[in-house]
């Protein structure tokens, strides 16, 4: 793979050699999905992984490394490949792309995340299925140049990792009393701090991410048409 | 951009010899890690249901130390070699055993030795069954009376996150700490979770818990599952039963089960 990437990136530095590597538009298209155009609050996708897996941060935090992973990397692959796939089979074409590099996260993380694998195997697995994946696949990276496709990916990867490490603070914080496993409220002298079972349900995460999307529409005033 | 037929195949064709030669390389590069994950996973679960373990614990050092492993058949009688290789109840899957019909089935048992080397203090036997949408499976800690559950661990390979997978979480294995396998008539009864969740387990007796809210077949599977498999270890307990109540100071009550 690494070998065919340099390959094909060469010719495309030549031919744009004015843009810089973190130019104004570049910039954007990292920054777009993390507030303005954010998959989960704006597009309102990938929402299934985004409540199941938030009840804790520390599973939180593999899924959302994994799913910038997936996102970068199908980016980057499609992107590569883009004027080879044919048309009419581009959809298959994608989804093999994503389900080989999902299976690969699932196999590492089996191998060195043990625990966090027994926990997140179904979600990982359902990452295949994200919309936010394809979405970017279709939307972008077939007509993208490699380059750009990474920063989309990265962009869009970011831009759902955030959001669901918001949610999994406060479900953490509130259903368990505790941030990354570390006892706060015991930390700070409060012994019977009265945990929210609502909040280590999935209904807890409905709510927190009703809260995100209300108190980022108020901010950007964005209003669905 | 329309492209020929062949071509369309050929793309499909070399792509998929692509993606699936890297995804064969990759498993079996990563198979030996990953299947001493899995022993380690099964140490911890065997251990976990006797002794709290803690983060860093030394796992394989203290399994090495503190348990010893036997297997048994349906009738009790002890197994230590199939045709001439001797078995080691580390290596049974339990999982495989229980497609096989009741009588032909091996059944692993693991002694936990808190302290002095010849005393048992707790037996622990593997259980498997079906939960809603696939198996479910576990591991029973029997105190030496044979019939006080010391600790019970149980997991999944499929439950309904929130639902039936709470079978894993560790306030509700708490609730079967300290319940009896057997009625008061001496009945090997097992330990039944209720329909219903009221989160009160002072109305339980000996032989009840609470349920699970929402995931009655998960509790049900539960219920079937360690029926049935500590009717198939109850041959073995009674044999074990029969040397310790002739050992004097012995408390058991129901000699007669």
């Amino acid at each position: 793979m690494s070998a065919e990437t340099e390959v094909l990136d060469k010719p495309i530095e030549k031919s744009e050699p004015s843009e810089a590597p973190l130019s104004k538009r570049r910039k954007k298209i990292i920054t777009d999905p993390l507030n303005d155009d954010n998959p989960i609050t704006v597009q309102v996708l990938g929402i299934c992984s985004a409540l199941a897996v938030t009840t804790q941060l520390s599973p939180t935090l593999i899924m959302a490394i994994s799913v910038v992973f997936v996102i970068v990397f199908s980016n980057l692959i499609i992107s590569l490949l883009r004027n080879l796939i044919p048309n009419r089979v581009r959809i298959i074409v994608q989804l093999a792309v994503i389900a080989t590099l999902v299976t690969l996260v699932d196999q590492v993380l089996k191998a060195y995340f043990f625990d966090a694998w027994k926990e997140l195997t179904v979600f990982i697995g359902l990452i295949i299925t994200n919309c936010i994946v394809m979405g970017r696949l279709e939307a972008f990276a077939l007509a993208n140049k490699p380059y750009d496709s990474i920063l989309d990916g990265l962009g869009s990867g970011l831009g759902y990792a955030w959001i669901i490490l918001a949610v999994a603070f406060f479900r953490e914080l509130l259903g368990s009393a505790s941030v990354f496993g570390f006892k706060v409220f015991e930390a700070i002298g409060i012994e019977n701090f009265p945990t929210n079972g609502i909040m280590v349900s999935p209904v807890g995460a409905f709510i927190i991410l009703g809260l995100i999307i209300w108190v980022q529409r108020t901010k950007t005033g964005y209003v669905e048409r | 951009m329309q492209q020929s037929n062949v071509y369309v195949i050929a793309f499909s064709a070399v792509l998929t010899i692509i993606l699936g030669g890297l995804l064969a390389f990759s498993a079996i590069g990563l198979k030996p890690m990953q299947d001493m994950q899995v022993a380690l996973d099964t140490q911890k679960k065997i251990l976990g249901a006797v002794v709290e373990l803690k983060e860093g614990d030394d796992v394989p050092a203290i399994y090495e130390q503190r348990i010893e492993s036997l297997v048994v058949n349906a009738k009790g009688e002890l197994v230590s070699e199939i045709d001439g290789e001797p078995t080691v109840a580390e290596d049974i899957e339990v999982g495989k055993q229980f497609k096989l019909p009741a009588e032909d089935r091996l059944f692993p048992v693991f002694k936990y030795h808190a302290g002095e080397a010849d005393q048992v203090d707790a037996y622990i036997l593997p259980v498997y069954g079906n939960g809603l949408w696939d198996n479910i499976w576990g591991y029973v800690a029997l105190e030496n009376d044979l019939e006080t559950v010391k600790g019970i661990v149980f997991d999944h390979a499929g439950e309904t996150p929130g639902l039936g997978a709470r079978i894993t979480s560790v306030d509700v294995q708490e609730r079967f700490k300290g319940k009896k396998i057997y009625d008061d008539l001496g009945e090997l009864v097992a330990v039944r979770m209720v329909k219903g969740e009221t989160g009160d387990p002072s109305i339980y007796d000996n032989n009840n818990v609470d349920g699970l809210s929402g995931a009655t077949i998960t509790a049900m599977g539960v219920n079937d599952m360690l029926e049935n498999y500590l009717s198939y270890y109850a041959p073995y307990l009674k044999k074990v039963s029969g040397e310790t109540v002739s050992t004097p100071g012995s408390e058991r009550q129901y000699s007669d089960v």
